[in-house]
């Protein structure tokens, strides 16, 4: 059978232009807007800050001078021990400097901002893979657990292991069994955040496993998932290396626009006083105690507001840029 | 459409005992007791433990409060010494449901609106302003608004009244001018959120072959708008409806405590901080209900909106 189909000669050079991944093209996308860029510099500037607040910070958190209670912003402090430290943004109530207590409140928020994420990423992606790959049996069993627990309000949940881990962190850590040792050990050890991680992570991950889920099932059907099959692949082999990409990209998305619930969640908590114990600052709770001292002193309650609002707002703006630069529709343009 | 809803109602049955089930022994495995103080003698709480039958085993105390929900006899609060725990949440609930009301509406009328207009106006001025309101209403959360409302318009400007709550029998003025800063505090988020849902699946149905069709028919743009792309366009917003409602139970907590609002919500922390077993169970037990409800709501639009939904059933 002669072949229709003219060999190239050797002489001519094929021009393509180098292929892209899908996550360059994204990347080349995200980064035209300067705002995601303006975003991204100041998410990077708040890690920094968490990962070494007092390198930044002019004052320790927790140093108080009643003196100052309430000093207004661009006040000299009285107090002799301070040595005409200058209050920047003002002092709360106690005469605690709250450029300090704000700078080391991004600890609190980036930390649950990361581990929230993380937590309802990991188990939230592999139990949806597991569940879409399965038999429909099975997959029906883990789909209804979700659907359970998901009915159970997240609030109550939330506030039910607050305050369930936080009498378990209060008790005397020798009388206390061994598993509940160690969850103390590891409350104390990561100051009084493990409990909040623990309840953001417990409530989130479903979320995660029902998307993760629906995109598997779609895309088992596919001829890819038959083709790995057909040349021997394991299950785990096409969970991983075939699937995992291709559902991975709206779970980023998602995550990343679910990331201001977790920062909001831990300042609730903290609003109402189940949130990380004190004298450790989180915006949160330099939010309740500004609502406290609202009529007297309104400028103390301004500077968490708007670091926590700019906080929620950036993320949300990245999740809205990574959604559009990820869009398949959109490729190549 | 009866069987979406009985489905719906038999599916309640797990969820109840779940829920009421995991609150139930979460709330007995905390340490403390209802009427643990320094100042009352031990004997005298020994005796209040037996008065209110928390000295028997936490699974016979289970069946007890079940035999008597199933009656709907919800107990007494421990914390006031035996007042029906009914006297405490119904007046309560009857303000944080006109309260949550209020929001759910505002966040209807004014996100549903502005997310149409974002699509029909798609790149143009207007969708970029109300896009960028819209991020801002879900960015600025309610302990951010609420205080930020609370300070502008209560004490700065003095216009309204605020820490305090006035009932419908004081007159619809006052009434309104207290319920105005919580109800918005509570519904902008909730209407940025709608807004942006909204605009998004209109967007996306505005491309959709059948549209096109529509259009190509020579229906009116009107016609083509109402019938064929909003109706569609609303399914991913009533999905939103569940979560919707229990944002807004959420969100009243933090408002309630904020505009010093006689609600549900303040009952919620203290109830647990108190070891008051009733009153959290009650608590529990209505806001899980309040959510199936809300459920419930969403199949049934579903099947009013996609008669197909109801074919495949």
């Amino acid at each position: 059978m002669p072949s229709k189909v003219p060999t190239p000669s050797p002489a001519i050079q094929i021009q393509t232009r180098p292929t892209r991944t899908l996550w360059q093209d994204a990347w080349r996308r995200l980064v035209r807007d300067p705002l995601v860029i303006i975003c991204l510099l100041y998410l990077l500037a708040l890690l920094v800050i968490a990962f070494a607040p007092s390198l930044f910070a002019p004052l320790p958190y927790e140093q108080a001078s009643f003196s100052d209670k309430l000093a207004t912003p661009g006040t000299v402090a009285g107090a002799e021990k301070l040595g005409g430290h200058q209050y920047w943004l003002g002092a709360d109530r106690l005469g605690r400097d709250i450029l300090s207590r704000l700078l080391y409140g991004t600890r609190v928020s980036m930390a649950v901002a990361l581990m929230g994420a993380g937590i309802s990423f990991l188990i939230g992606i592999a139990y949806g893979l597991i569940a879409g790959f399965s038999s429909a049996k099975v997959d029906n069993v883990m789909m209804r657990f979700v659907d359970v627990v998901y009915a159970y309000p997240a609030l109550i949940l939330i506030i039910l292991l607050q305050v369930f881990l936080t009498a378990l962190g209060q008790q005397e850590i020798t009388t206390a069994p061994p598993w509940q040792q160690a969850v103390i050990t590891l409350d104390r050890s990561s100051g009084g955040l493990f409990f909040v991680f623990l309840a953001i992570g417990a409530v989130n991950w479903l979320n995660m496993a029902r998307l993760t889920r629906g995109q598997v099932l779609h895309y088992r059907q596919q001829e890819f998932v038959q083709a790995a099959r057909t040349v021997g692949a394991t299950r785990w082999k096409i969970m991983w290396r075939h699937l995992l990409p291709n559902v991975i990209g709206p779970c980023i998305v998602a995550e990343t626009l679910a990331i201001p619930s977790y920062i909001y969640t831990e300042a609730f908590l903290s609003f109402i006083g189940l949130g990380v114990q004190p004298p450790i600052p989180s915006w949160g709770s330099m939010i309740s105690d500004g609502y406290g001292a609202l009529r007297a002193a309104p400028h103390v309650i301004f500077f968490p507001a708007l670091a926590l609002s700019l906080t929620m707002l950036a993320f949300n703006f990245l999740g809205d840029a990574l959604r559009d630069a990820l869009d398949p529709n959109l490729r190549n343009r | 459409m009866l069987r979406v809803i009985i489905r719906r109602l038999f599916w309640f049955i797990p969820v109840f005992f779940l829920v009421t089930g995991i609150t139930f022994l979460t709330m007995h495995a905390l340490p403390g007791g209802p009427f643990d103080s320094d100042k009352t003698p031990p004997a005298l709480v020994a005796q209040m433990e037996a008065t209110f039958g928390l000295r028997q085993p936490v699974y016979r105390q289970y069946f007890t409060w079940l035999s008597n929900v199933v009656q709907l006899e919800f107990g007494p609060s421990l914390a006031s010494r035996g007042k029906p725990v009914a006297s405490f949440l119904l007046p309560g609930l009857a303000v944080s449901a006109q309260l949550g009301g209020m929001a759910l509406l505002l966040a209807l009328l004014i996100g549903l609106p502005a997310g149409v207009i974002a699509a029909l106006m798609h790149g143009g001025w207007l969708d970029r302003v109300a896009m960028l309101v819209a991020i801002l209403g879900v960015s600025v959360p309610s302990i951010v608004l609420g205080p930020v409302l609370y300070w502008f318009f209560g004490l700065y400007l003095g216009w309204l009244p605020v820490a305090t709550w006035a009932g419908l029998s004081e007159g619809i003025g006052p009434y309104l001018s207290h319920a105005i800063l919580p109800a918005i505090t509570l519904g902008a988020g909730l209407s940025a959120i709608v807004a942006r849902l909204t605009r998004a699946s209109l967007l996306q149905v505005l491309h959709e072959d059948y549209v096109r069709t529509a259009h190509a028919k020579g229906l009116s743009a009107r016609v083509v708008m109402v019938r064929h792309a909003l109706r569609n366009s609303l399914i991913p917003v009533v999905t939103y409806l569940g979560p919707l409602a229990a944002a807004v139970l959420t969100g009243s907590l933090i408002v309630e405590q904020i505009f010093a609002i006689p609600g549900m919500g303040r009952y919620f922390v203290t109830s647990i901080s108190n070891r008051d077993y009733p009153m959290v169970m009650a608590v529990v037990v209505i806001y899980a209900m309040i959510i199936v409800f809300f459920n419930l709501m969403v199949d049934i639009l579903y099947v009013f909106l996609d008669p197909r939904i109801q074919d495949a059933q």
